[in-house]
């Protein structure tokens, strides 16, 4: 393989500045269009969320009502932040740990365009009636190829980038970013084909649903954060990473059994498909285990702070918002480890003596959106925020984030968090526990989980606040530094002409 | 792992096996289900819904209503109940054999017991096991006693009259698209049909929710119903509504066709026809055709009469 790379970059690495200036165009379209759909995504979390303090409100409009809100919000916020931001961050990952230019700029920035063209359309598509009806997959057929083609084609020059790389030996993220690149397109186009274009019969459908939902969030999103979450927190704290073969582990066992994982034990299915699929995300207990001995061995803070011995001057990773960049890394990593646990208990079918409650509870209740919010935004959205908060001022070395505006989002996001998943699982064990007592009428467990689902509407409402400063935040940065540059251009074209000869 | 191609076969390999374990597989043994048959009448089941149904299910996508409601009944295990349906000949022999699987504690219980027995069979025991009930009912028949074995499946969903068994892949047989659901945030659909048979009410229900179920969160579904000016006469579709929702002198409010749809699919959603995989048999089946039950309200007594139905109030 390395004989193939040329040989003018084989010899000398090129600068970081350089990498950096090459990203710049493509992550600047994917961070702030991500940032765009994290709003929208957050103001039809909120609008769905109202609903449970009034069904009436907007009910009079068929694209306001509440199964079309919830799939949208979701999918804005899967689609067009986890995956876009996600792209985003890979891209620069790539390009930093192998010390490569990003290889064709523009096609990847047009790429990204149609991606956010495809999300337009699948958003619009749910409200709009032509939701394709499975959960996490809402998206209609027509939105599916710009999808898929906007990703593959990003992923081939990321492949290509990686390929072209000056250091040739690999870094532990590399493994995990590249797989994600891999996975998506096939659990995407798997998903496309046996649902949308050529619908296989009956329950299967179900299942392959199911197989992709758990794909996307557990695997695909998993490797991303993961793979992020190994490069930052050892940059940030100045540690090496401890252990490689402990981040094999993990790497493995999240993609030999993440991937078997997300058949519910309630399924209508033979009983060997939730068996298997139980087992396999009770075994993705391990590589919980094994990150978390890691990263603990690697920083040996339980809440990794941190860690700078000398005070130097702007070095990268070292600016002011650094402690909080490293506080988002951390609460991700802690929000991963609570979701491992939950889910491995949550796939066990029925109760035992040292569990106080299993499936047969926590299935069909808002345990389960409290447990995938815990992974696809405690976990996955926290590790990209800290990453796009160190990526933006690499890319314009001039401009500096606000620091105060990253300490209020990251407070924002953790209370956020907290309204949201406890509510959420607290209200829906009671849910589940009185949905197994017969002799407690429907209506008023409903009455039961509906002060939960309305303390959780403030947690909405952080959210929502932390992701406007998110996208204030990030903007601003981008906007006065192309407004300098075009200053600076303008003057320049200005400039009074001085004759030749005239000085 | 130094080389990029290692890791393109790990993620190759790894992505590999599950998708050959949840996607082929499940597609050769799933995809290819044919229909089955009820184990009583032997009738194919599923039939494939009515027309108008199939267009109700796309509204029922459409709206997204698996966000809030399931078709997965569950069912926990299974009860045998044992009913003697003729007392036989051997009366002194049948005593025994009742006293010896504890039926009754008396000799004279158990002739007044057998006296009824060809009118109104009494069931003799309930809560059993499979394997309690193999054992007892052959006991019985041994002492020349005519049996019937009744096999209630039970769990919360079933006393909730959610279905009278668990839902089974062969439900979803013709549906396009296949919506489980994966939350209870209204009750679980898989057996509506059962529960609420009125069309009116689903329509009054869906124009205006907390009036048919008082705290329901369910959002109204006006736009799937229009208002419109009586001409000559009152449709025969419009709804009855009194109070604040019966809309100004004149006027009414007449369902749509999504709304027709949407309510002839959920009138389609049964979970009430006893299969190989899911089993059940709740009224007893007697030898003489000389009965006080009617089949049908039979079913209905016999699924509830262990706990007691939710209220329609509860749909």
């Amino acid at each position: 393989m390395s004989d193939v790379a040329p040989s003018s970059t084989a010899t000398r690495t090129p600068s970081l500045a350089a990498i950096y200036q090459s990203a710049r165009l493509p992550l600047v379209i994917l961070f702030l269009s991500a940032g765009a759909w994290l709003l929208v995504g957050s103001i039809f979390g909120l609008i769905a969320s109202l609903k449970f303090h009034m069904p009436s409100f907007l009910a009079s409009a068929a694209w306001l009502t509440y199964g079309r809100v919830r799939p949208a919000a979701n999918n804005a916020f899967l689609y067009g932040f986890c995956l876009q931001a996600g792209m985003g961050v890979v891209i620069w990952l790539i390009s930093r740990l192998g010390r490569a230019p990003l290889v064709q700029t523009l096609p990847i920035a047009v790429a990204a365009c149609f991606w956010n063209l495809g999300v337009t359309l699948g958003v619009v598509g749910i409200l709009a009636g032509d939701a394709s009806g499975f959960e996490n997959f809402d998206m209609p057929g027509y939105a599916a190829p710009f999808l898929f083609l906007s990703f593959v084609i990003m992923a081939t020059f990321v492949i290509l980038t990686f390929h072209w790389r000056t250091i040739r030996e690999l870094y532990v993220s590399q493994w995990f970013l590249l797989s994600a690149l891999f996975w998506f397109p096939w659990i995407f186009s798997t998903a496309a084909l046996l649902l949308l274009v050529f619908p296989v019969r009956g329950m299967a459908q179900a299942v392959i649903a199911w197989w992709y939902s758990n794909n996307l969030q557990v695997v695909c999103l998993g490797l991303i954060g993961l793979g992020v979450l190994f490069y930052f927190i050892p940059r940030l704290t100045r540690q090496n990473l401890r252990s490689r073969p402990l981040a094999l582990i993990a790497f493995w066992f999240l993609m030999l059994f993440g991937s078997w994982g997300g058949i519910p034990n309630s399924a209508s299915t033979p009983a060997w498909l939730p068996t298997i699929s139980s087992v396999a995300t009770i075994l993705m207990i391990i590589p919980a285990i094994a990150i978390g001995l890691n990263i603990y061995g690697t920083t040996r803070l339980v809440f990794p702070r941190p860690y700078f011995t000398e005070s130097s001057p702007a070095e990268e990773g070292r600016s002011e918002e650094a402690p909080m960049i490293l506080n988002f890394f951390s609460l991700g990593l802690l929000a991963f480890l609570v979701f491992s646990a939950l889910n491995a208990n949550a796939a066990i079918a029925e109760k035992q003596w040292f569990l106080p409650f299993a499936a047969d509870i926590t299935d069909f209740t808002w345990f389960v959106p409290a447990k995938s919010f815990l992974n696809t935004y405690g976990f996955f959205a926290m590790a990209i925020f800290g990453a796009v908060y160190y990526i933006v001022p690499t890319l314009f070395p001039d401009e500096k984030l606000c620091p105060k505006m990253v300490r209020v989002h990251f407070y924002l996001a953790a209370a956020g968090i907290i309204f949201i998943f406890l509510p959420f699982a607290i209200g829906g064990l009671i849910q589940g526990f009185e949905l197994r007592n017969p002799g407690i009428p429907f209506a008023s467990i409903l009455k039961h989980t509906l002060h939960f689902l309305r303390i959780a509407t403030l947690g909405d409402l952080l959210l929502l606040g932390g992701h406007i400063v998110f996208a204030l935040n990030i903007t601003g940065v981008v906007v006065r530094s192309y407004r300098a540059r075009a200053l600076r251009a303008y003057a320049e074209a200005t400039a009074a002409i001085v004759p030749e000869g005239a000085a | 792992m130094n080389y990029g191609p290692i890791i393109f076969l790990a993620a190759f390999f790894a992505l590999a096996t599950s998708w050959f374990g949840l996607v082929l597989t499940p597609q050769v043994q799933l995809g290819r289900m044919q229909p089955t048959n009820n184990i009583v009448d032997q009738a194919t089941y599923p039939l494939s819904r009515p027309g108008l149904a199939r267009e109700g299910l796309d509204v029922y996508r459409a709206n997204g209503c698996a966000y809030c409601h399931s078709q997965q009944a569950r069912q926990s295990g299974v009860e045998c109940e044992i009913a003697v349906t003729d007392a036989g000949t051997n009366q002194a022999a049948a005593v025994q054999a009742l006293l010896k699987i504890k039926a009754v504690s008396t000799p004279a219980e158990a002739e007044r017991l057998l006296v009824n027995a060809s009118n109104a069979p009494p069931r003799i025991r309930r809560g059993l096991s499979r394997t309690e009930a193999d054992a007892e009912l052959k006991t019985l028949e041994d002492a020349g006693l005519k049996t019937d074995l009744l096999i209630l499946p039970i769990g919360p969903d079933m006393a909730r009259a959610w279905g009278d068994r668990r839902s089974v892949a062969e439900d979803f047989l013709y549906d396009y698209p296949v919506m489980p659901g994966s939350q209870r945030i209204g009750p679980d659909l898989a057996n509506v049909a059962a529960r609420q048979q009125d069309p009116d009410w689903h329509l009054r229900h869906l124009y205006a929710p907390q009036s048919e179920v008082a705290g329901s969160v369910m959002p109204p579904y006006r736009y799937l119903f229009e208002k419109r000016r009586i001409e000559r006469a009152r449709s025969p579709d419009a709804l009855a509504l009194t109070g604040k929702l019966a809309p100004e002198k004149d006027f009414e409010i007449v369902p749509k066709r999504e709304a027709k749809a949407l309510v002839s699919y959920l009138l389609s959603l049964r979970a009430d026809a006893p299969l190989f995989d899911a089993p059940f048999k709740t009224t007893v089946a007697m030898p003489a055709p000389a009965t006080n039950n009617v089949p049908g309200s039979a079913t209905n007594s016999a699924a509830t009469n262990a706990t007691p139905a939710a209220p329609p109030a509860a749909k």
